[in-house]
């Protein structure tokens, strides 16, 4: 795909400094559209959720959610935002068919929210990203495009338009440029959004399931040499849709530039695209020849004027943040804060609170989602959170081995079946006998195969070479095919050969 | 109730309607014959279902003789210009953009007076997107008027203007922009309001120009009007600029003004239109009756005297900028892509050029023009040069208002500074065309109440009064309408839409 040169990371970072800046767009989870009554839930049958309003028919008129306002307040306020006294929406004039009216309706220079900030940690070290603002529009629909073999519009034969997303809330929030972060700079990018998706989650305002486009991120990337007093030329990096994304387009973002750079040329400031499948970026639409939106306040909504009573309601009722929460995780789990940084940077923190939450020791809970589950999705080359494996079937996991049905390394079949969608842990358990064999027949059976299979160690072991019995213990696990407990066969072989 | 159905009053019929002297069926299809009979010349609807409307107008006789309760309007024919959505019956705004498109809802004052049982006759022309002042923008059809077959019936509601004051239809409803209800109003002699902006919802009106667009009734009488603006008023939840206020009580302020008392009212001519120094554009037969009309006020007992608004002179350039650039952007859900028209969709051309293309041919050259302006105005680098001075202007207008109240209790002023002029005689002009909205634009910009009044004729042609009031105080408007109605009637021995009936019968 990517014909682009690129330097070694390592490398560019002897000669160049990134500068980052996010753009961040939440679907928020009303019930209904930001300007209308339509449903908003994912999935239905195209164009099914629409009405004369968010399909922008004529005579339509737009009338605002007040739970999407209260919303963008709340995220406001958790970001530490100063909260508009006066606000306006304002018209984004473009020509797309996803924009069924000819503009988005948006906010330009009257923002609910503006300057806040929130503090993100990579490797114990913390990193103050500014906030911008903190805006409210509506999503877009979706344009399909049907005939082609890559499902983009070039060599379509046709696209469809589904406006059900037409319209739903979508809240922006704007990071100001968050420059010294040098190498860190891909980390605390992913950092900054995992962060902001926990206080989304917290807040309860959107699921933020990036995979469904909850949450959707524009990452700008700049290289400027070393000691630069100024910043260099920005590429802007759209739809970036997982964490692990987030972080992998800013690498190959400073990669890619540092060769442009080298080669004495200009970074142009563009629009790219992020590639899942390679982990690279393409040249989008150019911004130099973008098109002047031409922004006016929107007259068919009267103006917003957040009552400062309300808003200091809304901050008093906000729940404890994530950063707050996991000081008082690390108390409660007697971890320090390193630990509870791999936690977060696992992205791992309300995985591991819910598994608690559903039975499981902290200890237990934490071993499993930073060892075991993160190797799995990192093999997987997801993030853990879209395992399909939820904290509770965890929790009954950890609880079947406490219990003894199973052991570690039957878990870990056990775990093959719950996110091969065979079940609930006990139910892979069962389906595919899995437990732990007590002192059965069957058990027996093998133990006396193994001695009878292995005299010359049966009788060193009889002459009191007791370490001896360990490759008897591993005859019985190999032909149980790992369903024995070792102590138990242990102590069998031991009642057999030693004689007390 | 006989013969004279189509000139009867509104109110009258209204009256026969409920003591059972009159059936629906009867008076609707008195109007659908006139129309039959007369619109093929004048021009006055572009769509008109007569099996529908005799089947609604029979429903609400049906309803009435099985004792159902209804409302006052049930059973009074109406017309509503092509600008009011519609569910199942063609919306076109005067367009060939949506040409044979067949709206799925109703605007809010459509679903109002359908529940109010009246009776739609048909939708009537405009110009397109209610861009003008003649209804020669009309991408259909010319509009005559009827007090002289060779003239324009103003615009851009011209369709409902023709309509009524040539019997096609009772009552209409126009929307007024910059002074689409008032202009065609004093053009063909009727009385025409446009209510306090906020005041009736603009759910399912093609928008214009969001900030300025209002509906509002066009009748034979004052108290016609305040009845059928009594019907379509009121806060909706769907229009976000609605008000959130009980709905005015206008009938019992136009009787109350017909008794022609109005010791106590002081009236404030505004100088900056029409007044001395500035008569720049005012015919005198119009600037004579105008003052005649203020005479007679004063006979009435009101305190009259001149009030100076400087602001106002800037109103005409603050509107044409203010007004296309919210056009530019309303307009632009025209594409093809989900209704309407859809021009050079053949396979061989990309999306740009088929939303070019409709476009292209999909609108004609005066909303070509103001789109082109508005979308200057509002380029970045001009905003603030454009339209965020134009914002400014409309603030001091405001505010010359704001203070004028604080002397007097309504404004007034010449309607339109001309009769209606020659079918043609503009279309060349369009600096000319604009200046016919140079006394209805303050009122527009400010979002205030105005009512305009016929107060005679000149050259044989109606003449109307402007009445401004202050927001949410368009009851007032009422009240001196009907005064000056009353008192002019008194005076001539019958209704000034009598002699366009009397003009008919000496041509026939």
């Amino acid at each position: 795909m990517s014909t682009d040169t690129l330097v070694e990371y390592g490398e560019l970072l002897t000669r160049y400094e990134p500068v980052i800046g996010l753009e961040t767009h939440v679907e928020l989870g009303t019930a209904s559209k930001m300007f209308c009554g339509c449903s908003t839930t994912f999935g239905a049958e195209p164009n099914t959720q629409t009405c004369p309003v968010c399909l922008g028919l004529p005579g339509s008129l737009p009338a605002a959610n007040a739970a999407a306002i209260e919303a963008t307040i709340r995220i406001g306020l958790a970001l530490g935002c100063r909260i508009a006294t006066w606000s306006r929406f304002a018209r984004k004039n473009y020509f797309y068919p996803d924009i069924p009216k000819g503009f988005q309706t948006s906010q330009y220079d009257e923002p609910l929210c503006t300057a806040g900030h929130l503090d993100v940690e990579v490797e114990g070290e913390t990193y103050r990203v500014e906030i911008e603002r903190v805006h409210l529009e509506e999503d877009t629909g979706k344009n399909l495009h049907v005939g082609g073999s890559t499902g983009r519009i070039h060599g379509a034969d046709h696209s469809l338009v589904d406006y059900n997303r037409a319209g739903i809330p979508l809240v922006e929030i704007v990071t100001r440029p968050i420059p010294g972060a040098g190498a860190k700079a891909p980390e605390v990018a992913k950092a900054y959004v995992t962060e902001l998706r926990e206080i989304l989650l917290a807040l309860g305002v959107s699921e933020v399931r990036m995979e469904q486009g909850n949450l959707r991120c524009d990452v700008n990337t700049s290289l400027a040499p070393i000691g630069s007093l100024e910043w260099g030329t920005r590429t802007e990096t759209k739809n970036v849709n997982s964490l692990r994304s987030v972080e992998r387009s800013v690498r190959f973002e400073m990669r890619r530039q540092a060769a442009v750079l080298d080669a004495a040329e200009r970074v142009v400031q563009e629009t790219r695209h992020f590639h899942e499948d390679t982990g690279s970026t393409s040249s989008g639409r150019s911004k130099e020849e973008a098109t002047d939106y031409r922004y006016f306040p929107e007259p068919d909504l009267v103006p917003i004027a957040p009552d400062e009573a309300w808003v200091e309601e809304l901050r008093a009722g906000l729940p404890e943040l994530p950063a707050a929460r996991r000081t008082r995780l690390s108390d409660e789990w007697g971890i320090s804060p390193t630990e509870m940084a791999w936690l977060v940077n696992a992205g791992a923190v309300e995985l591991v609170s819910d598994t608690v939450a559903a039975g499981a020791s902290p200890g237990d809970a934490r071993k499993w989602w930073l060892g075991e589950l993160a190797r799995r999705a990192n093999d997987a080359g997801t993030d853990l959170t879209e395992l399909a494996v939820t904290p509770a079937q965890v929790a009954e996991l950890i609880g079947l081995i406490s219990a003894g049905t199973i052991n570690d390394q039957l878990a870990r079949q056990a775990l093959d079946g719950v996110l091969a969608g065979e079940g609930d842990p006990s139910a892979v358990v069962e389906a595919r006998g899995l437990a732990v064999m007590g002192d059965s027949d069957e058990l027996v059976a093998a133990v006396d195969a193994a001695i009878e299979g292995n005299p010359d160690v049966a009788d060193k072991v009889r002459g009191g070479k007791v370490q001896a019995i360990g490759a008897l213990v591993g005859a019985v696990m190999k032909t149980t095919r790992g369903k024995a407990d070792a102590a138990t066969v242990k102590r069998m072989l031991e009642e057999r050969l030693i004689s007390s | 109730m006989s013969a004279d159905l189509t000139t009867t009053s509104a109110a009258d019929l209204s009256r026969a309607l409920q003591a059972g002297d009159l059936s629906s069926a009867e008076v609707t299809r008195a109007y659908l014959d006139r129309i039959a009979a007369d619109d093929g010349e004048l021009g006055a609807y572009l769509h008109v279902d007569a099996e529908a409307a005799v089947t609604s107008a029979e429903a609400v006789d049906a309803a009435r003789a099985a004792g159902e309760e209804l409302g006052p309007l049930a059973g009074v024919p109406l017309a509503l210009k092509d600008v009011v959505v519609t569910a199942g019956v063609p919306t076109t705004s005067g367009s060939r953009i949506l040409e044979g498109w067949r709206p799925p809802y109703d605007a809010t004052l459509a679903a109002k007076l359908k529940a109010a049982g009246t009776v739609l006759l048909g939708k009537t022309n405009m110009d397109e997107f209610a861009m003008g002042s003649s209804t020669e923008n009309s991408a259909y059809q010319v509009t005559r008027n009827p007090w002289d077959r060779d003239r324009i019936p103003g615009g851009s509601s011209g369709g409902s203007s023709a309509a009524v004051a040539g019997g096609l239809a009772p009552w209409s409803i126009g929307t007024d922009t910059g002074g689409s209800i008032r202009q065609p109003a004093a053009l063909t002699g009727l009385v025409g309001h446009k209510p306090t902006y906020g005041s009736v919802s603009r759910y399912g009106l093609v928008a214009f120009s969001s900030s300025l667009d209002q509906a509002g009734p066009m009748a034979r009488t004052v108290l016609d009007a305040a009845l059928l603006h009594e019907a379509i008023a009121g806060h909706d939840a769907h229009d976000s600029t609605s008000i959130d206020c009980p709905v005015p009580v206008l009938a019992e302020a136009a009787r109350r003004g017909a008794e022609g008392e109005l010791a106590g009212l002081t009236v404030g001519v505004v100088r900056e239109l029409g007044g001395e120094g500035h008569t720049d554009g005012y015919e005198d037969g119009v600037l004579d009756r105008f003052s005649a009309a203020v005479a007679l006020l004063e006979s009435m007992g009101a305190e009259v005297r001149e009030v100076s608004c400087p602001a106002f002179d800037l109103a005409l350039p603050a509107y044409y900028l203010i007004a296309p650039s919210e056009a530019s952007s309303n307009l632009a859900r025209f594409d093809g892509v989900r209704y309407g028209l859809r021009v050079g969709d053949d396979g061989s051309r990309d999306l740009d050029e088929v939303m070019a293309l409709t476009r292209e041919q999909g609108f004609g050259p005066e909303v070509k023009r103001r789109i082109i302006l508005g979308t200057y105005a509002l380029s970045a680098g001009y905003y603030d040069a454009y339209y965020g001075q134009a914002q400014k202007v409309r603030t001091l207008i405001t505010r010359d208002f704001t203070s004028a109240w604080d002397d007097v209790d309504v404004l007034v002023s010449p309607t339109s500074p001309t009769v209606a002029w020659s079918i043609g005689a503009r279309v060349d002009d369009p600096i000319a065309m604009y200046a016919a909205d140079l006394c209805t634009l303050p009122a527009s910009l400010a979002g205030v109440p105005a009512i305009s009044v016929p107060c005679g004729l000149s050259e044989g042609l109606p003449v109307g009064f402007q009445i401004m009031a202050p927001a949410l105080a368009d009851d007032r408007c009422y009240r001196v309408a009907a005064a000056l109605e009353a008192a002019q009637d008194a005076a001539r021995g019958h209704r000034l839409l009598d002699e366009l009936g009397a003009k008919e019968n000496t041509a026939s």
